[in-house]
């Protein structure tokens, strides 16, 4: 610490970082506060800042009504295609540096895809799905997340994997791994922190997905998304399960971003050739 | 141990022509040193060679088996790159390993031999460090420790030294020679430094655009050059060319000079050339001319004068305590024998 950041300046800094993690974390505090009021600390005024015991009624009753399973749902949508759109777009980013594959525009083109606004092809492709009866299964779902994050995933890999010099691969090759060897053992490692990054922020994207999850699903197949919403009646609002549904929404990203940080942070490659 | 023969080798890039027809036979156990200046043509062979490059047309055999077909695995080559590439996330061991894993050696077997590569390169201290704890020095070691751990019929090094700097340079140009001494085998060692070329190279072959200029002994090329490109190009500070005319015996330089010539050729105008190391001060000398002299750069156990002289700056190498005769007009002596004509047009060296 230098000599300028004592008194009053550390106080005003200490002040004005204190603010903002109040300013960002305080929707979060309070989403898990309501879960665990009672009905009447939620609608208490003044508001309750503190719930004096903690409540797990409405989380008792998620898991009685099988209202859980709609986390399931999303983790098994968001999870798969995260997998699968990993898989295609890492290839395929790889194909578009190493082998120019599609030329100077395809990256572009592909990457393209990703700026329709995603309700202008929720009719067709709701039409598309009613047809091939993939309206409210797993599949559909997957097969859709799967497709809008592919772009995402090629123009994210093809950054990471550009950055790995060739002559690693030239390298490896000579030593005797096949192309294939050279992926799993070259290129993945030193491109571990971009796969996990993108592999983070795809999972995201799925995640939060409302529009189409709302639009693909009945009964069967309803992301936890979906099923907060679906709390929202005409009669009443419960905010005690809105809250605690969101809660368990909101866990697995936690869990997620708190194990990968260390991945997300870059500088594997340092050290590889001489910059 | 296999021979290696280039037959005929093209490399062509869309319209653009790299590589135009090289043919060579490098027998097994030869230190062959591709030299050039950039885009010559001479990384293009050498990655031709390794198969990261696909040729256009010719024929690559390697101990009697045609090999330009074969994926680089397939080949039994080892390289070393200028940009050593080591793998950042692996041990200085595990990098040594890389390639007898690849190969499925036992564990054992791995150990010995990266303990012995390790050993003859002086770098088992390092062993468990990763690559980024490494200096320049040591990186270049790990990566040809990396190369000489497998026992492969070619060792090929694309500019191996060019990322040390000057004083590492020398040490490991020593250790490399040494270490061919040391395993027998053949390495192909591609460089754009004539220095590296001459003190490493059994045979240089000097590439010009996509061909073979020259190829032969270092000495050969050096004292018999067969044209204005190769005499240039080899030796430091280069050769001095300067537009002479012949006619009945006497070399008439521009500004009027004369020194009597045996050279066996036609009367007519011709480049002379002339190695720094040829000429020298002697005041009683015959075949002397006068030139006025700019500059001198002391070495230490020499120094070289930069000399006007008939329109164009030559230099000379003199003795160390030249500085004493600088801004004066001075008696050069040319030891005649030893200095070359080449032709105006074709660059050809005729005497």
């Amino acid at each position: 610490m230098n000599k300028r950041d004592s008194g009053l300046r550390l106080w005003l800094r200490f002040t004005i970082a204190l603010f903002v993690t109040v300013l960002f974390a305080f929707p979060v505090y309070w989403l898990v506060a309501i879960s665990f009021k009672s009905p009447e600390e939620v609608y208490a005024y003044p508001p309750v800042w503190f719930p004096q015991q903690f409540n797990f009624s409405s989380y008792l009753t998620l898991f009685r009504d099988g209202d859980v399973w709609a986390v399931w749902n999303s983790l098994v949508t968001a999870g798969i295609s995260t997998v699968l759109a990993m898989l295609v777009g890492t290839l395929a980013a790889y194909s578009i540096v190493r082998f120019r594959t599609g030329g100077d525009h395809l990256s572009i083109w592909i990457i393209s895809q990703r700026m329709i606004p995603p309700i202008c092809v929720a009719f067709p492709i709701f039409l598309l799905y009613v047809s091939w009866n993939l309206v409210d299964t797993y599949v559909g779902l997957i097969m859709l997340y799967t497709a809008f994050n592919i772009p995402y995933v090629t123009w994210m890999m093809r950054g990471y994997i550009q950055d790995i010099p060739i002559e690693l691969e030239q390298s490896a090759m000579i030593d005797g791994l096949t192309r294939w060897q050279v992926l799993r053992k070259v290129v993945m490692p030193m491109a571990r922190g971009g796969l996990f990054a993108t592999a983070v922020f795809t999972f995201i994207f799925a995640w939060n997905d409302f529009i189409f999850a709302l639009i693909l699903s009945k009964s069967e197949v309803v992301t936890y998304t979906v099923k907060v919403t679906g709390y929202f009646g005409s009669q009443s609002t419960f905010w005690s399960k809105i809250s605690a549904m969101s809660v368990l929404g909101v866990l697995p990203m936690f869990v997620v971003v708190a194990t990968m940080q260390k991945f997300i942070v870059r500088g594997v490659s340092m050290g590889a050739v001489k910059g | 141990m296999p021979d290696l023969h280039l037959d005929n080798i093209i490399k062509n890039y869309g319209d653009n022509q790299a590589v135009k027809g090289i043919s060579l036979e490098v027998p097994a156990g030869e230190f062959l040193v591709l030299v050039g200046a950039s885009g010559c043509g001479k990384s293009t062979l050498l990655r031709s060679i390794a198969g990261l490059e696909d040729i256009s047309q010719g024929t690559i055999t390697l101990g009697g088996r045609a090999i330009n077909g074969l994926a680089p695995r397939e080949r039994n080559i080892a390289m070393v790159f200028q940009s050593y590439a080591l793998y950042p996330y692996l041990s200085v061991y595990e990098n040594i390993a890389f390639g007898l894993r690849a190969r499925k050696f036992a564990e054992a077997d791995i150990d010995r031999q990266v303990h012995w590569a390790a050993e003859l390169l002086d770098i088992t201290r390092l062993l468990q460090n990763k690559p980024r704890e490494l200096s320049g020095g040591e990186r270049q070691r790990v990566a040809i420790g990396r190369a000489i751990v497998r026992d492969a019929d070619l060792y090929l090094f694309d500019e191996p030294l060019s990322n040390l700097d000057a004083k590492l340079r020398d040490g490991m140009r020593e250790e490399i020679k040494r270490l061919h001494e040391r395993l027998g085998k053949t390495f192909i060692y591609v460089t754009h430094d004539q220095i590296e070329a001459m003190t490493l190279a059994e045979r240089i072959v000097l590439l010009r655009d996509g061909r073979i200029e020259q190829a032969g002994a270092p000495l050969e090329l050096f004292e018999q050059p067969n044209n204005q490109y190769v005499a240039g190009f080899l030796g430091s500070p280069p050769m001095n060319f300067i537009e002479v005319s012949l006619a009945s015996g006497y070399m008439t330089l521009p500004d009027g000079q004369q020194l009597s010539t045996q050279a066996a050729v036609a009367d007519g105008s011709y480049y002379w050339g002339v190695r720094p190391e040829h000429w020298s001060h002697d005041d009683n000398g015959s075949d002397t001319l006068q030139a006025s002299l700019e500059v001198v750069q002391p070495t230490g156990s020499r120094s070289y004068g930069t000399f006007y002289l008939a329109g164009t700056h030559v230099i000379a190498e003199l003795e160390a305590h030249a500085l004493q005769w600088s801004g004066k007009r001075i008696a050069l002596t040319v030891d005649m024998a030893s200095t070359a004509l080449f032709d105006t047009q074709s660059g050809e060296r005729v005497g």
